[in-house]
């Protein structure tokens, strides 16, 4: 009975250790890795209009795109790379804000899943409320980041190579895009 | 039988080393504790290791995985960063991901959150009037990730009994073998 328990025990704490090592192994053979990729972005149609922001209580102006976007992702995959959480960023100045950053759209890629990205005309998935009234004539610049989620390991945020910039039109729009 | 073997190495003990083996156990509990401590000191949050409760960041963190922060004051926060932040009133840390920042020229911040899992964004959760998050809520950001190991700590939480059973037995197992 006592060297069941001891056996027991022994192969217990002697699992765990093996898991433990693998983890830190997975973890080391990826952490260095170039995760950048190319990407392409182009803006097919943008309108700013003015309106009420919910729960604000206050007039904002909002800006409504339509985007493509190319960029493959499948490199990026690897052994400790479960998912890819894959984010479009607009980013401006204005007045009152330095920074300004928005996330636009994003995507869930699993390891597995087809990581090809060739989306055409699609619309923005979120509001793109400015803190103010301030996306007329706007510079923005639009790039596309992911979040490279482990197995174990590092959440590292990687920006794609390439980012477009884009002007947003000088006057609030009458109609939808 | 197995109890009385186990009293047997306490049996052979002297006073002396009696006091020997309850210092040990003091440095075993110091040293966690040393080690805790420094861990918030040198990721700059006060609570480095969280263990994720929800199921709002899915397909990316589980119930019961393991997230290490870190809070540097250095480096502001950026959109699609994961924070790990509180609400006042609530005890309870959400984990969510930035998806709006916005930054004064004087370096005042402040930024909404979003579950990955969620279909909006978490205005909703806010306590009534507020609308971002700022930098004073932020425990920590999430910077490393390990699955599953937290689950341990949700089971002894839903179980308080088990928490204690095995702490208490730890602790006796400590002061009462050599090793």
């Amino acid at each position: 009975m006592n060297t069941f328990l001891s056996r027991l025990n022994t192969l217990f704490a002697f699992s765990i250790s093996v898991v433990a090592a693998v983890t830190f192994a997975c973890f080391l053979t990826t952490h260095f890795l170039d995760y950048t990729q190319d990407v392409e972005i182009e803006v097919k149609k943008a309108i700013v209009k003015n309106m009420e922001e919910f729960y604000v209580g206050e007039k904002h102006d909002l800006g409504h795109l339509r985007f493509s976007l190319k960029a493959n992702m499948t490199p990026v995959f690897n052994w400790n790379c479960k998912e890819l959480f894959l984010y479009l960023m607009a980013e401006y100045e204005t007045p009152r804000n330095k920074i300004n950053q928005v996330v636009l759209w994003d995507k869930i890629i699993n390891r597995g899943e087809n990581a090809v990205l060739d989306l055409k005309k699609v619309h923005a998935k979120y509001y793109f409320f400015d803190d103010g009234s301030e996306l007329r004539g706007k510079n923005i610049t639009l790039s596309l980041h992911w979040n490279v989620i482990p197995n174990a390991g590092y959440l590292w945020r990687v920006k794609g190579r390439q980012d477009l910039g884009y002007t947003l039109p000088d006057s609030y729009a009458g109609s939808r895009v | 039988n197995i109890k009385m073997e186990m009293f047997d190495d306490f049996k052979r003990m002297n006073k002396r080393q009696v006091y020997y083996q309850v210092l040990n156990f003091g440095m075993i509990i110091a040293s966690a504790l040393m080690i805790w401590k420094g861990m918030m000191v040198a990721t700059g949050s006060e609570s480095p290791i969280v263990v994720v409760l929800s199921g709002s960041m899915e397909p990316a963190f589980y119930r019961g995985d393991l997230l290490f922060l870190g809070n540097d004051r250095s480096d502001p926060i950026r959109a699609g960063e994961i924070v790990v932040f509180k609400i006042e009133g609530r005890d309870i840390p959400i984990v969510h991901r930035v998806i709006k920042v916005h930054e004064t020229h004087e370096g005042k911040i402040k930024f909404l959150t979003k579950g990955d899992n969620n279909e909006v964004d978490d205005r909703g959760l806010y306590k009534p009037g507020q609308l971002w998050v700022e930098k004073h809520h932020v425990v920590g950001r999430a910077r490393g990730f390990v699955p599953y190991v937290g689950m341990v700590t949700i089971i002894m939480n839903d179980y308080p009994k088990l928490k204690y059973a095995v702490l208490g037995l730890l602790g006796l197992f400590v002061l009462l073998h050599r090793e």
